[in-house]
């Protein structure tokens, strides 16, 4: 082992023949202040100064020696630098582009040079050299002058800014790789968060104007914040398709100038399962893009108040209606999933319609929802029955089809190119089929967090043949907030304090599943993990 | 000879002929239709075959409301599998037994039920069973799983059942259970709350 480390010392000598030679040259060689470069890494971040040689940018050996644990010898009569580096050594020769790493050759961009009484190195030394020497994962990001140690997420932040003619702005963002993200409306800015250790943002200039004033990083958070100018009326995120492990969303920004009409509940496709329809009633209602990208944690949740119009659901013993009580809650929620998750909500009716059940999951598909929260209040043929009920879906009454549906792998089946792809083949009416422990993973959750703050029934988690489940291509639950049947209960639900409990039930258990979600796909993503 | 024997030939075939339908249409009907050959013959006439009673178990919503209860009571027999499902449902809709309340809407009455050789059972309400529910899912998956486990704990040839509204398939009696195929027996509405699901 040590003979080989010398004998790729020696071939490094050999190769540099001359060494001495060079450094005598070196002493020539300009050395420039540059801009610093960013040490990223779980202890946080700090500064770390550069020079510029011949254009090429440098770290001096002793501000990394502490940093990295390094001891560097110099070797006058070589001409050279070992450097230990955990139980590796790099051999460094003067002006010369090649070192060994332990057993290993490298090449860096230019040659190591001295200056004054300390080394210059190259910033590819990080990670071609010490990274590796020490076992630790360095990533150089020479463009946004960061240098990232350990396992961090640092994903590329970009930016695209388009003004639509001064009553709407898009602000296109590129993350790379696909990263988890919030958007929510702070003090005149829209913060946008992502699921990272920090951010390495490329933003590039925006113009202020009257709807956006500016666009800037923030300095020790992983987000972005847009500041708001004095025109703002409201916003909406949309997903859309980004290249392959690239997220993209919009962020659209809308004026408060041209009367916009109140929003109304989503287009119903004109078939169960259909395309979302081409042209929403207005641009800022519609999705963005025909197409989002499959979204790797929760982007929209559709929120089905249950019954509506001619379909009144249960009528208490005081008239109330559970149609009204059920898009009450609903409206609440929506807004407080959007204003305080950033996540974008829909109802699958904002009004007294008669919307059929299987319209309401058909939205949820089209509109490509990662959840489906149906709300509705319960009746007993006993008054007294009192306290809230989650549903899921169960398929043991439909028969071996349906069981069979649940377990069906993928076909492989031609695609356009040439190759074939795994397709789930699955009834369109068995959708939920799929998402069978998801549901039920996301029903325990709510019945757990609705039992912290409404009265809830002794049967709180159960499964069964539900309709408007059965379509659903997504994690779906039934919600009976309480018994309307019981008069107590009926005067309870139609209150703020009780609709806003159960609004923030459901909102922790998005947060939860959300969670959740990540744990099992970073779970299934480790070599010998379960998918 | 010859013309005498022919009148005497046509009454043994015409009296023969007679002789077999009786034994078809009357005497062998009669035979089949005592379920006991052993048992006696009905004492009264004026008592139809139909006194007969079977023991059979009807389900009712519990006293607190949470799950279904199965109560033996006494059926009138029927003859056949859908004669039995159809006399087994009458006797369910009908008055429940103290404490007890019914999982079915007022007015609710039933129209047919109809068996299939693969053992699914169709029963067809009258449109109250819908138009009077109550809503709500739980009273719903009261009342599907008391028409659903009357015949399939009952009835062992009955193994799905599927419920209809005035002869018509329904996607829901209120909104929330899928009606639309054949449903299997489920005790997870008769055991107490908290029960393992589908044991």
């Amino acid at each position: 082992m040590i003979a080989k480390r010398y004998l790729a010392g020696a071939l490094v000598a050999a190769l540099t023949a001359g060494g001495a030679l060079a450094s005598l040259a070196l002493a020539a060689v300009q050395v420039q202040d540059a801009p610093p470069y960013t040490l990223l890494s779980r202890e946080g971040r700090r500064p770390l100064a550069a020079r510029r040689v011949n254009g090429q940018d440098m770290f001096a050996l002793d501000e990394l020696a502490p940093l990295f644990n390094l001891s560097v010898r110099e070797d006058a009569l070589a001409g050279g630098l070992t450097i230990s580096a955990g139980r590796q050594t790099i051999v460094l020769s003067a002006g010369q582009t090649l070192a060994s790493v332990g057993e290993r050759l490298i090449s860096l961009p230019a040659p190591a040079v001295r200056d004054g009484r300390t080394w210059l190195v190259p910033v590819e030394f990080m990670s071609r050299a010490v990274g590796p020497a020490s076992g630790v994962r360095v990533e150089v990001r020479k463009a946004s002058r960061l240098v990232i140690v350990g396992d961090l997420t640092v994903p590329r932040v970009g930016l695209r800014f388009d003004d639509e003619g001064g009553a709407r702005v898009r602000l296109t963002v590129e993350v790379e790789p696909a990263t988890g993200h919030r958007v929510a409306e702070q003090a005149g800015r829209l913060v946008v968060s992502f699921d990272a250790d920090a951010i390495d943002p490329r933003l590039g200039a925006v113009p202020a104007g009257p709807l956006v004033a500016g666009v800037r990083a923030a300095e020790d958070q992983p987000s972005i914040a847009v500041s708001l100018g004095p025109a703002f009326a409201s916003y909406r995120v949309a997903d859309a398709a980004g290249g392959e492990g690239v997220g993209r969303f919009v962020i659209e920004i809308v004026g408060a100038a041209p009367a916009a009409p109140a929003r109304p509940a989503l287009v119903p496709p004109a078939q169960p399962g259909a395309p979302a329809p081409a042209s929403p009633a207005t641009p800022a209602q519609g999705p963005l893009f025909a197409e989002p990208t499959p979204a790797p944690t929760i982007q929209t949740i559709v929120i089905d108040p249950g019954h509506g119009g001619t379909e009144t659901g249960v009528r208490g013993p005081n008239g109330t209606l559970e149609k009204d009580v059920t898009l009450a809650v609903a409206r609440r929620l929506k807004s407080a999933i959007e204003g305080r998750l950033g996540i974008r909500a829909l109802l699958t009716r904002d009004g007294d319609q008669t919307v059929g059940l299987d319209e309401r999951a058909a939205q949820a598909n089209s509109n490509k929802a990662d959840l489906f929260i149906s709300l509705h209040a319960n009746a007993s043929p006993r008054a007294s029955m009192t306290g809230a009920e989650v549903f899921y879906l169960s398929l043991e009454g439909y028969g071996q089809e349906a069981e069979a549906a649940s377990r069906a792998d993928g076909v492989p089946l031609p695609v356009f190119g040439g190759t074939a792809r795994v397709i789930q083949l699955i009834p369109w009416e068995m959708a939920q089929a799929r998402y069978l422990d998801q549901s039920a993973e996301l029903a325990g959750m709510v019945a757990g967090e609705l039992g912290q703050r409404v009265p809830m029934s002794p049967r709180a988690l159960e499964r069964g043949p539900f309709r408007v489940l059965v379509g659903a291509n997504m994690p779906a639950v039934i919600v009976e907030m309480g018994f309307l049947s019981n008069p107590n209960e009926e005067r309870v639900l139609i209150t703020e304090p009780f609709q806003n409990a159960v609004v923030e039930a459901l909102l922790q258990s998005v947060v939860r599943f959300r969670d959740y979600l990540r744990t099992t796909a970073a779970a299934a993503a480790k070599p010998g993990g379960q998918p | 000879m010859s013309h005498t024997r022919r009148p005497v030939l046509a009454g043994v075939a015409v009296a023969a002929a007679v002789a077999a339908a009786w034994l078809l249409f009357f005497a062998l009907p009669r035979w089949y239709a005592q379920p006991t050959p052993a048992a006696p013959p009905v004492e009264k006439p004026t008592a139809p075959a139909e006194a007969r009673k079977i023991k059979a178990t009807l389900y009712y919503v519990s006293t607190d409301g949470l799950r279904l209860v199965g109560i033996e009571q006494d059926v009138p027999y029927g003859e056949g599998a859908a004669e039995q499902a159809r006399r087994i449902m009458e006797a369910q809709i009908g008055e429940p037994p103290a404490p007890y309340v019914t999982a079915f809407p007022q007015g609710t009455a039933l129209r047919a039920v109809f068996v299939t050789g693969r053992g699914d059972a169709f029963v067809d309400f009258s449109r109250e069973i819908s138009a009077n529910h109550m809503g709500g899912s739980l009273a719903e998956l009261f009342t599907v799983y008391t028409v659903v486990n009357a015949l399939t704990t009952n009835l062992p040839a009955i193994t799905g059942v599927q419920i209809l509204v005035d002869g018509q398939e329904v996607d829901t009696l209120a909104g929330h259970i899928d009606l639309r195929h054949p449903l299997r027996k489920s005790v997870q509405w008769v055991q107490a709350p908290g029960a393992a699901p589908g044991t």
